[in-house]
């Protein structure tokens, strides 16, 4: 067994060193794959950010309508955004009509730069997010991916978007305006291939991120999208990371996620930890084989545990001040 | 960070009596810092320190937030603690508090701003004037110290300054915590236009006027300060008495 064990780690070891690394060429290998008819997705690495997949780990997707072709979500860097671009022209010989932003964060804008002549657009939330923390995001971004992001610039949506029907390009989307997962949290809904687009509300095989949650938000959220995959029209949904379904299945995963994150930091608090503790509390057998599921809670106690314990140390009512 | 050598040294030490440990130290700063000397020099003057076990910080190896890092001493491993001092080497402003457990567990949890990675440390000083050395690696992004808190970007929390919530476990396997929140922008005056403004001195003290523990406050301890205290024995409401650098007093009981 030792043997063995050895001989696989030297495997993986060999296997490790001859990764590309920094792929000279910087290519993502993005291929386009069929959802329906006239959508197609790129389906990005269930991974964090690093510079062998140059923060490819995003789906991002695009629908050819009649008079043009519809990209929602543009990558995380100026590189990708270029390759998107030339993946979807030898699909479709239309042009771009329009580019939509799901949500403020990275992954999902920085290719905007390779749309900067279209219209780029977005829910109001979301170009404030991005003048607010797309610089800093970026810079984040170059740390984390390295090369892949040279010559990367926010380039932020012109165009604000709100709740209800969109017809673009001889298509029409129902736009729904939610939040949660950020402030402001598109999903789109393609009327013609019952295709729902649900942006980083859900994640499919992956734990989700909350840098920005509101987990009571997010799950209200859930619920309403969910109501659409229960439509007679509904084909399939693209989650914002992980395989596309046929099914609600993202949106009870994520779901499933969330409720248990919140009622554990809820538990944690009101049972007196601290957050060295809260972080060091196993995941349960249930997401011990998610991808990124340590990472992610940790970074998750990070970002929720102090309003939760605020709230219950405010709730205890046993200060007299 | 590894430094395998350096930590079986540790894990030597802690099987030899004090005494011997203290030869131990010449291998160096176990977490390889190279401003080890000064920080020396600057909290422990010439006086005998020794890397020591006992002394446990934890605080995660990758903060997710450099505005709230969780920062956890237990010294209550040592007799007769007197005093703990925790610094951040590579912080702009190194010291982030001092501790004297007169009544409480030599323990403290709270939660530090850092600019940047760097060892978190404790000095624990016994009653035989030795200081024991623990710590941590932390590595951040940073921003924490430069970055504006949260409270002056908006007016809200004047009205609510110093203003304290908490509570008391007296059951279950936490029981004789003392958890509490004091609203605070604990601003470091590393920012142009905002200066230095935070809590400098927390005195917590037994119903019938026993010191518990007194922690003497610096300006990389967080937002909205959240600190646990442990009280092994004992019972009935704490008082909590403190100030700011302004001179702003603040008061209150925390019943079980
Ligand atoms: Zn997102």
């Amino acid at each position: 067994m030792k043997r063995y064990l050895l001989t696989l780690f030297l495997a993986v070891f060999v296997v490790l060193l001859s990764l590309p690394g920094e792929a000279a060429d910087f290519d993502y290998h993005l291929q386009a794959q069929p959802v329906a008819d006239g959508v197609y997705t790129f389906i990005g690495r269930s991974e964090d950010f690093n510079t062998v997949n140059g923060g490819n780990i995003v789906n991002t997707a695009f629908i050819v309508a009649p008079q043009g072709v519809i990209v929602i979500d543009s990558g995380p860097s100026l590189r990708y955004g270029q390759q998107m671009r030339a993946a979807i022209a030898a699909i479709s010989p239309l042009p771009p009509a329009l580019v939509i932003n799901t949500h403020h964060h990275p992954d999902h804008f920085l290719g905007n730069q390779a749309y900067a002549e279209l219209p780029i657009a977005a829910l109001a939330g979301t170009l404030k997010g991005i003048a607010a923390d797309g610089n800093a995001f970026a810079e984040n971004l170059y740390r984390m991916s390295g090369d892949w992001m040279k010559g990367t610039e926010v380039i932020a949506p012109t165009r604000v978007l709100v709740a209800g029907p969109l017809d673009v390009a001889g298509r029409r989307l129902r736009l729904i305006s939610l939040d949660g997962h950020t402030g402001a949290d598109l999903a789109v809904y393609d009327e013609a291939s019952g295709v729902l687009f649900a942006g980083d509300l859900t994640f499919n095989g992956r734990a989700p991120t909350t840098p920005h949650a509101d987990i009571g938000h997010w799950l209200a959220a859930l619920d309403q999208i969910e109501a659409i995959t229960r439509e007679a029209g509904f084909r399939a949904l693209v989650p914002g990371h992980g395989a596309v379904t046929r099914d609600a299945a993202p949106i009870r995963r994520t779901r499933a996620w969330l409720t248990w994150l919140q009622a554990t930091l809820r538990e944690a608090a009101r049972a007196g930890l601290e957050m060295n503790e809260v972080l060091a509390r196993p995941l349960p057998a249930e997401f011990a084989d998610l991808p990124v599921a340590a990472s992610e809670y940790r970074r998750s106690v990070g970002h929720l545990f102090p309003a939760v314990e605020a709230a219950e140390l405010g709730a205890s009512g046993s200060v007299k001040q | 960070m590894n430094f395998p050598l350096t930590a079986a040294a540790i894990a030597l030490m802690a099987l030899m009596p004090a005494s011997h440990a203290a030869t131990l130290q010449e291998s160096g700063d176990p977490l390889g810092s190279a401003r080890w000397a000064d920080m020396q020099k600057t909290f422990l003057g010439g006086q005998p320190v020794l890397f020591d076990p006992r002394v446990k910080v934890t605080a995660p190896s990758i903060a997710e937030d450099p505005l709230q890092v969780p920062v956890t001493v237990d010294a209550s491993g040592l007799p007769k603690v007197q005093e703990v001092i925790v610094f951040a080497d590579f912080n702009p402003i190194v010291e982030v508090l001092r501790f004297y457990p007169e009544g409480a567990r030599s323990s403290l949890g709270f939660r530090v701003k850092l600019q940047q990675s760097t060892p978190v440390r404790a000095a624990v000083r016994t009653a035989d004037g030795i200081w024991h050395i623990g710590g941590t690696w932390v590595n951040t992004v940073g921003g924490g110290c430069t970055a504006p808190s949260a409270a002056s970007g908006s007016p809200a929390w004047q009205s609510r300054l110093n203003e304290i919530t908490g509570r008391q476990w007296s059951e279950g396997p936490n029981a004789g915590r003392l958890r509490l929140r004091i609203v605070h922008p604990m601003d470091t005056g590393l920012i142009a236009g905002t200066p230095a403004f935070h809590i400098e001195e927390i005195q917590f003290s037994e119903p019938d006027g026993r010191p518990l523990m007194r922690v003497k406050i610096a300006e990389p301890v967080a937002e909205n300060p959240v600190f646990t205290l442990q009280r092994d024995s004992g019972g009935g409401a704490i008082a909590v008495e403190g100030r700011d650098n302004n001179g702003n007093r603040f008061k209150a009981e925390i019943a079980p």
